[in-house]
């Protein structure tokens, strides 16, 4: 019950606190106005004992004992303001934020940036309060915060509210802001555990290119993966030593091996996210094979290729299919 | 919080243990002996754990020693409130709170544990090097306190950090010292033991009581006069009366106050001073003959004994103004003449026939009998000595026949004796005589060896007469001071010598600097504060007034500490500010500027735009351009780019 009242005195105070357009605009500067300060725990207590320690001085006619509990006083005055100053008017700007699987986390990149010329120690950066990130940033110096956040649906993630927090450094008081900051990450769909083998066609799983361009040319040999076709494996090698890896030969020529991965290709009834899971798995077998692929979902149409490239423009494909597209 | 649970450091540990230290190291004096050594034992362990990084000892057996240490406290004290068992309890805590140093929390507790035993200190002593001493543990204590939060830095670093916000928090604590509205403890019962034995004058005067105070150069009160400070003979500061004798005991009356006014006509010049009078632990407030006005609560006895309604605990300054030159007592009582003439039946024959002898000479004419006892005690050649040799049950007959020798009590007993077997009444008046004054801040000082015991007579038409039987023997004693009456190589405490000048010096200027500090420090008690506070012009301040000037002053003190917190603003190029103007006026005429277009690329755009102005842009652009990207920038370029932006209209 009271925890409730709790909680909702927290969102409450929070829907106020952030109350500009989200995400902001960066860089979000963090201003006096935002900066909140209230005692902690020890704060209190330290509060309590200078309480105490004042009616005893008071009791017993103690003017050093009023001198202590007056400089101890400033002192946590003192501590007020540095750990508030520790936080105001820290720059903070969105950084990279690398795209991840569903179902993996997400490591958002905040760029805090310190104009000043002593340093900020001690901050505390975190989405959830279990997993707050430390960082110090120097004098006249900016520091990178990753922020982890579990990504479980594929699309962009926002990156959440974030609060930045320090009690440096007496620990008497907590100086906090919130920043939404315009921050995303691209979140691939997560690639099937288990699909079926990739979708050959009839002419392009001979290993005859389109262009008449031979496939074989050798070009090395690398690692067998399970995508790979069985006719590649480099079985002389494999041969010549004992228990060793099965390797697979590569061959030079960006359409050695071409295939088409295909929306249709798979069961009308399928769910959608099943399928684009089965593409994604496809896709990564594809690109780690060497092979070269094209695209064909709803909407969406990538000409076969391979490399990074190609394996960042289908994924980010995949991730923002969306059923209106079809 | 996660972070009020993460676990001590080793260096954090070291941190503790050292303000721990600090704390528990003044305090040593002032605990039992097992205590301290129990309490040694802890910090050892301590030691020992963050040193090997062995384990914490299991919580039962921490509650045993807690337990244990609280038995041995209310064993040694038969309790365990109260000053001294307080504070030992405090140690047991402390001791053992070092070792389940389990999380950042615990860290907090001993730094507030810490602070408590300072205040502990402050209970014993007050002196500057107490005051130095605390400083230096409220600097490790907050030391202790930023390595709790962050142990990263060296020791050095953090010492220097908790001196810097010390230092910010002075001003608060100078300005709360100051207007921090004042209240006259006790706010509750004072436990018995706040103040332990003080050296004094006593109810009571035997042979020996006061000699044993010519041992003690500790200050008994110092006065400030306004104008002349009197010579030495007439400084007499009034105190215990003592009109009962049996036989060999004078003491003061039983029944206590009997005046709340000043009962007799003041006449004659007066003398104005602030005396500042050191706690004594009875009712005593000390005046110079005779007050003309008594301390706040306080009264007169019926003997014109000033003594206050409560025990005098604390420094206690009151201003006075003496007229040495009243006729007190010119219509006395009849019960306080009584008593002035009570003698116990029989003894010192001796005595008793020479007063009848006095009596059947001179009849009832007190002022005749009292000029031949003067005289009487001129010619008996009387020794004054801090050494008298032991006296029999005939003390009186011994001392003015036999011995002749004897400190101020036997002069002053004898004189009486002598006076009331005679029939004239009299007793005796215990007291400071002189003083010294000390030449580094104006300060009269009166120390226990000051302290003295003369006589009041009563005679008609003149009321209580003094008569210093002491100075009719030993006139150095009042003249001067102790040392010059006492014969050569008798043992005089240490600042009653007067052979080494350069001593004597250094003490002035170190009583001086006691003084200043009592007075000031110490001494701020509502009474002062008040006084001071009118003094600058504060009117008559009450706590509301005070509670104003210091909360504007505060707030001013945190006004400028908080421009210095954002002091680190980025300051941003003027020219930029300039720009920004400049490119909001184009703005308002639809010619956006976009943050990631030069200057130049900009003016070409917004040429084209507003055709009209293209050459007052592209100068603009230009100008801007060579301001922020130019080696050198010329100020004299930042104020023309104002100048042309100023200027600027569509």
């Amino acid at each position: 019950m009271l925890a409730t009242l709790r909680h909702r005195l927290v969102e409450n105070f929070v829907r106020w606190a952030v109350r500009v357009r989200t995400p902001e605009p960066s860089p979000i500067i963090l201003t006096q106005r935002r900066v909140y300060v209230l005692p902690t725990l020890a704060g209190l207590s330290y509060g309590t004992a200078l309480i105490v320690i004042l009616l005893g001085a008071m009791n017993y006619n103690l003017s050093l004992g009023h001198a202590l509990v007056f400089l101890l006083a400033g002192l946590g005055v003192v501590a007020i303001l540095h750990t508030f100053r520790n936080l105001a008017l820290l720059e903070i700007s969105p950084g990279r934020c690398d795209p991840v699987f569903a179902g993996s986390t997400a490591q958002f990149a905040l760029v805090m940036e310190n104009h000043r010329p002593d340093p900020r120690t001690c901050l505390r950066v975190f989405v959830d309060a279990d997993n707050p990130v430390e960082i110090d940033v120097g004098a006249q110096a900016s520091t990178v915060a990753l922020l982890p956040v579990s990504a479980t649906q594929r699309g962009w993630l926002q990156v959440p509210r974030i609060t930045i927090e320090t009690s440096w450094p007496l620990g008497l008081v907590r100086a906090w802001s919130y920043v939404v900051p315009e921050l995303t990450c691209l979140v691939y769909p997560a690639p099937a555990a288990k699909a079926p083998p990739l979708p050959w066609s009839s002419d392009t799983a001979r290993g005859v290119s389109r262009d008449g361009r031979g496939a074989d040319d050798f070009s090395g040999m690398r690692d067998h993966q399970a995508a790979d076709s069985p006719r590649h494996i480099a079985w002389k090698s494999v041969a010549r030593q004992y228990d060793g890896p099965l390797l697979t030969k590569l061959f030079s020529g960006a359409t050695a091996q071409q295939v088409w991965l295909e929306w249709d290709a798979l069961p009308e009834a399928m769910d959608v996210e099943l399928r684009l899971s089965i593409l994604t798995r496809w896709m990564l077998d594809a690109d780690a094979a060497g092979h070269a692929w094209g695209l064909r979902i709803p909407g969406t149409r990538l000409a076969p290729d391979n490399g990074a490239g190609q394996l960042a423009a289908g994924l980010r494909a995949l991730a923002l299919f969306s059923h209106g597209s079809r | 919080m996660a972070r009020a649970n993460r676990p001590v450091s080793r260096r954090q540990a070291w941190w503790l243990l050292a303000g721990a230290l600090a704390a528990f190291l003044p305090l040593t004096q002032q605990i039992p002996l097992w205590l301290a050594l129990a309490a040694g034992a802890a910090f050892a362990w301590r030691a020992a754990l963050t040193w090997r990084q062995w384990h914490l000892p299991p919580k039962w057996l921490l509650v045993l020693l807690v337990i244990a240490g609280t038995v041995g406290v209310f064993l040694q004290y038969r309790s365990i409130i109260g000053r001294t068992p307080g504070i030992a309890l405090l140690v047991v805590f402390l001791a053992l709170k070092l070792l389940e140093l389990r999380a950042a929390r615990d860290a907090i507790v001993t730094a507030l544990l810490c602070y408590f035993l300072v205040l502990g200190q402050f209970l014993f002593t007050q002196t500057i090097p107490t005051a130095l001493l605390s400083s230096l543990t409220v600097l490790i204590t907050t030391a202790t306190m930023l390595a709790a939060s962050d142990d990263r830095p060296p020791p050095l670093m953090q010492l220097r950090r908790a001196g810097l916000m010390l230092a910010q928090a002075m001003p608060f604590m100078l300005l709360l010292f100051l207007l921090f509205p004042r209240v006259q403890g006790p706010l509750w019962g004072l436990p018995q033991d706040r103040y332990t034995a003080v050296s004094g004058i006593s109810e009571t005067m035997s042979p020996g009581s006061i000699a044993q105070l010519s041992q003690s150069d500790a200050i008994a009160f110092r006065v400030q006069f306004k104008g002349q400070v009197p010579p030495q003979s007439q400084l007499y500061w009034r105190g215990p009366v003592m009109p009962s004798f049996d036989g060999r005991t004078w003491s003061v009356r039983q029944t206590l106050a009997a005046y709340t006014e000043i009962p007799y006509a003041v006449s004659g010049p007066s003398v104005d001073y602030e005396l500042t009078l050191e706690p004594n632990g009875k009712f005593w407030v000390f005046s110079l003959e005779m007050p003309g006005n008594l301390p706040a609560d306080s009264a007169l006895t019926a003997d014109y004994q000033p003594i206050t309604r409560q025990i005098v605990r604390n420094r206690l300054r009151y201003t006075q103004r003496a007229w040495p030159e009243t006729l007190a007592g010119l219509n006395e009582s009849r019960a306080v003449l009584r008593d002035a003439l009570a003698l116990p039946a029989g003894g010192n024959p001796r005595v008793r026939a020479l007063a009848d002898d006095w009596r059947r000479r001179h009849g009832d004419d007190g002022a005749a009998i009292l000029a031949t006892a003067q005289e009487f005690f001129n010619r008996q050649l009387l020794i004054y000595t801090l050494n008298p040799p032991l006296l029999g049950p005939d003390m009186i007959d011994e001392f003015l026949f036999d011995t002749k020798r004897g400190f101020c009590e036997h002069f002053a007993a004898a004189f009486v004796y002598a006076l009331r077997a005679a029939g004239v009444p009299a007793r005796v008046v215990a007291g400071y005589q002189g003083g010294e004054v000390n030449p580094v801040d104006g300060y009269l000082v009166v120390r226990q060896y000051d302290a003295h015991a003369w006589t009041e007579a009563w005679i008609a038409g003149r009321g209580w007469v003094r008569i210093d039987p002491t100075a009719i023997s030993a006139p150095s004693r009042i003249n001067s001071n102790l040392a010059a009456a006492v014969p050569a190589g008798e043992e005089l405490p240490f600042l009653a010598r007067t052979d080494m000048s350069w001593v004597r010096e250094l003490r002035y200027r170190l009583d001086a600097v006691t003084n200043g500090w009592n007075q000031w420090v110490l001494g701020y008690n509502p009474q002062k504060q008040r006084d001071f506070l009118a003094g600058l012009g504060l009117g008559e301040p009450d706590w509301r007034s005070m509670t104003a000037a210091l909360a504007v002053l505060c707030g001013l003190v945190l006004l400028s500490l908080t421009g210095w917190v954002l002091r680190n603003r980025m300051r941003v190029d003027p020219a930029v500010l300039a720009w920004r103007k400049f490119t909001r006026h184009l703005e308002a005429h639809g010619v956006a500027w976009h943050n990631w277009e030069g200057p130049q690329a900009f003016a070409e755009r917004a040429a084209a735009q507003v055709p009209a102005h293209a050459q007052v842009i592209h100068d603009i652009a230009a100008l801007y351009a060579r301001l922020r990207y130019a080696p050198r920038p010329s100020p004299q370029d930042l104020l023309t780019l104002r100048q042309r932006i100023g200027e600027f209209r569509l």
